[in-house]
């Protein structure tokens, strides 16, 4: 399935000139893997300790392909040496060991192992080693965007953590969460209070700090864990509560990958069980595994997946652009599929991983969601559209409600349809495309605008449907909301984005949260609000224009598409990308 | 050159004897393979650094033998290690018992572990002096031949 996505590197690839780098204390081993090696054609660096392995990585974050390391080593646990790899590099790694048993080769695997190899290792397994990164080169494009969307879902993290201590999902007041969010947020607000700087003050995550992380995670239990209770255990004074989810976010990430990239074969069939539609699951899972996993969420929570529907013709047109960006080879369908399969799989992946990427992401999911909801339910976003950012702060509160009761079908359409926007977006645009593509974020805008309306409108805009829909049926739905959006390119709007869904997400958020307070999150949301906005302005939006408006949050209106532009070419975000997830 | 003919049958016949005695297995063959004009002497290079790396080993385990009562886990550490070494020259016999002696360390069978550690010890120094030998009459037989199979 993976030939789906074959990707323009597939022509380029050369196995000969593998730069690998090997970890073993075994300096006899370590002689004749770099022997064996080398008559692969590859480039082979030794290295006898663990922690220089580690410093190498880290000087030279693009040096190496490849990494084969013993299992046990003196100064580090193999495996411990395999998770900062993992998280830091986002290099494959292969284990090695004298020692078949089933636990260690599993435990292996659990950590991020693409290969365990039994001692004494035969040519013939070392000749075969490129595939791993080459399949990881297949699976970078989805890999990357769905860091870029967490990098973006930031600023949501805390609404998420939140529903992770149980408040979102059992349908607590939201607004005390919300209070609390708005003082988390106020201090990011002020780091990115500038559109133009999105970054971060950045924690350098280093092995004593992640093997805090790691330590305070697993004595909590992956099912419980919260950035809260981390921080607590891990004790670090200058740690912020928000350092702390973010790192999270991306260590489930990280687990999540090694667990779909186990599971996309055998998941097939799982995805109709998460979602009541199928299909629309299927689509989710092209994009973003993360995005994904947040509407399976949902879905199991039983409230969203009803308007399936749309939402899969969503997904067509978004493997169709997918198709635009150079899957032309690939039909529509097939991408679908292969969506579909990656879903199940992240999914899957949380719920055996550990659980606790589930309950975490989900909340972000929730948060971002049930944001939507609220506006959806009560219908505030049309309101709002035609009133004020005011009635935007009531469908914040009406999340709560939301969040308790199950939308109604329309509603639940809506919804999908917002949420497969936006995983579509996050999963299947390929990072190349954001990067070369600044129209595609453009049009995610438009999307994400579109899908939004389409909650609220859909019951009044259905009709509108019509010529927007450039190329693809499954649009209509959005469509008729887009409709305004259409003359600023359907096509592109087709293109998902997780950036884009999550800053509509966050856009719902950030409505309540302008009310409250600017918080970066704010910014981010109204940016992308904005951005949909820009689509909608003429329609529902035109409001926002509105000088009162402006004047609070004014770049965002005006600089929107230039602020997301930003946002994605921000090089902060791209090396994330680029030398793995846990940089941040 | 009838010498040297001499030499390298007789390297030929010491080789097949430490396969036929079962001291080696197929990974030493595959380090005469991998010995090329780039390290002509990788074989014996790699010996030597097991060696090195398991005599330190052994000595390791011999003292944890000793303490009262034997950590088990840590002797299992370290013939797991020990393990991984010989495996790496393909010391056949050695490796099987340090296999046995993980077996009993995992039983917590303490009697067990020093009984094989003894037989293992013995093995270890065997074949130790087997290659040495090995290697030194391989030098006498030209640095050509070095641990060329016989064709």
């Amino acid at each position: 399935m993976e030939n789906g996505f074959s990707s323009p590197r597939n022509d380029t690839f050369n196995p000969a000139g593998l730069r690998v780098l090997v970890v073993d204390d075994d300096l006899a081993w370590l002689k004749i893997l770099e022997k064996m090696l080398k008559k692969c054609s590859y480039e082979v660096t030794t290295c006898g300790l663990a922690r220089d392995a580690l410093s190498l990585l880290r000087e030279r974050k693009d040096g190496y392909d490849i990494v084969i390391s013993d299992v046990n080593m003196p100064d580090m646990d193999g495996f411990k040496l395999l998770e900062h790899v993992g998280l830091e590099m986002d290099l494959p790694v292969i284990m090695m060991s004298v020692d078949g048993e089933t636990s260690r080769v599993m435990k292996g695997v659990q950590h991020g192992a693409c290969d365990y190899l039994l001692k004494p290792i035969r040519m013939k397994e070392l000749r075969n080693i490129w595939q791993h990164v080459f399949r990881k080169k297949i699976h970078e494009v989805r890999d990357i965007e769905n860091i870029e969307g967490f990098e973006s879902i930031h600023m949501t993290r805390s609404g998420s953590d939140q529903s992770v201590d149980g408040p979102l999902l059992t349908g607590e007041d939201l607004t005390s969460v919300r209070k609390r969010k708005d003082a988390e947020n106020r201090h990011d607000d002020r780091d990115c209070g500038d559109a133009s700087s999105t970054k971060k003050a950045r924690v350098v995550w280093s092995i004593d700090l992640h093997q805090k992380f790691v330590k305070a995670v697993n004595q909590i239990g992956f099912d419980k864990v919260g950035p809260k209770k981390i921080l607590d255990l891990m004790n670090v004074p200058w740690l912020t509560r928000e350092n702390v989810a973010s790192h999270l976010q991306k260590y489930r990430l990280y687990l999540t990958r090694l667990q779909k990239d186990e599971l996309k074969t055998s998941v097939g069939g799982i995805k109709q069980k998460d979602s009541p539609s199928k299909d629309s699951a299927a689509s989710f899972g092209i994009q973003n595994s993360i995005t994904v996993h947040h509407h399976n969420d949902v879905s199991n929570g039983g409230y969203r997946f009803s308007g399936s529907n749309s939402v899969v013709q969503n997904v067509d047109a978004k493997s169709l652009e997918g198709d635009v960006k150079g899957i032309d080879t690939i039909p529509v369908t097939g991408h679908k599929r292969v969506l579909t399969v990656d879903i199940p799989n992240s999914h899957k992946a949380r719920c055996s991983q550990i659980g606790f990427n589930g309950s975490f992401v989900p909340g972000h999911s929730d948060v971002n969601f049930t944001s939507f909801d609220s506006a959806i339910p009560t219908q505030p976003w049309s309101e709002v559209s035609e009133t004020q950012f005011q009635h935007e702060h009531k469908p914040l509160r009406l999340e709560n409600d939301f969040t308790q009761l199950p939308l109604p079908g329309p509603r639940h359409h809506i919804q999908v349809d917002c949420i497969q926007s936006g995983p579509s977006a996050s999963s299947k645009p390929s990072v190349v495309d954001k990067d070369n593509l600044k129209p595609f974020d453009c049009t995610y805008k438009s999307n994400y605008p579109n899908a939004i309306p389409i909650g609220s409108a859909v019951d009044t805009f259905p009709v509108q449907t019509t010529s927007p829909i450039v190329n693809h049926q499954p649009f209509e739905p959005i469509a008729r909301t887009t409709s305004s959006m259409k003359s600023q390119g359907l096509n592109l709007s087709c293109i998902p984005d997780l950036e884009a869904a999550q800053r509509n997400i966050n856009w719902g958020v950030g409505s309540s949260l302008t009310s409250l307070d600017e918080d970066l999150q704010l910014c981010w949301l109204q940016g992308d609000c904005f951005a949909m906005n820009l689509g909608l302005q003429d329609i529902n939006f035109s409001e926002y224009n509105d000088p009162a408006l402006n004047s609070e949050v004014p770049f965002h209106l005006y600089d929107t598409m230039r602020f997301d532009y930003e946002h994605y070419y921000d090089p902060t975000e791209c090396p994330i990308i680029d030398q793995g997830l846990f940089i941040a | 050159m009838e010498r040297n003919q001499q030499l390298r049958r007789q390297l030929a016949s010491m080789r097949q004897s430490l396969f036929d005695q079962g001291h080696l297995d197929e990974q030493f063959i595959l380090l005469e393979e991998l010995q090329d004009d780039a390290n002509p002497n990788f074989v014996e290079e790699v010996v030597t650094l097991h060696y090195r790396d398991s005599a330190r080993l052994i000595t390791t385990i011999e003292r944890a033998l000793e303490k009262s009562p034997l950590d088990f886990n840590k002797l299992d550490g370290y013939m797991h290690q020990f393990k991984g070494s010989s495996t790496s020259i393909g010391a056949k016999k050695v490796k099987a018992e340090s296999t046995q002696f993980r077996e009993y360390c995992e039983a917590g069978n303490g009697e067990g572990c020093l009984k094989t550690f003894q037989l293992l010890k013995r093995d270890y120094a065997t074949l130790r002096r087997k290659l040495e030998a090995y290697f030194q009459l391989a030098r006498q037989a030209g640095p050509n031949e070095i641990a060329c199979r016989p064709k």
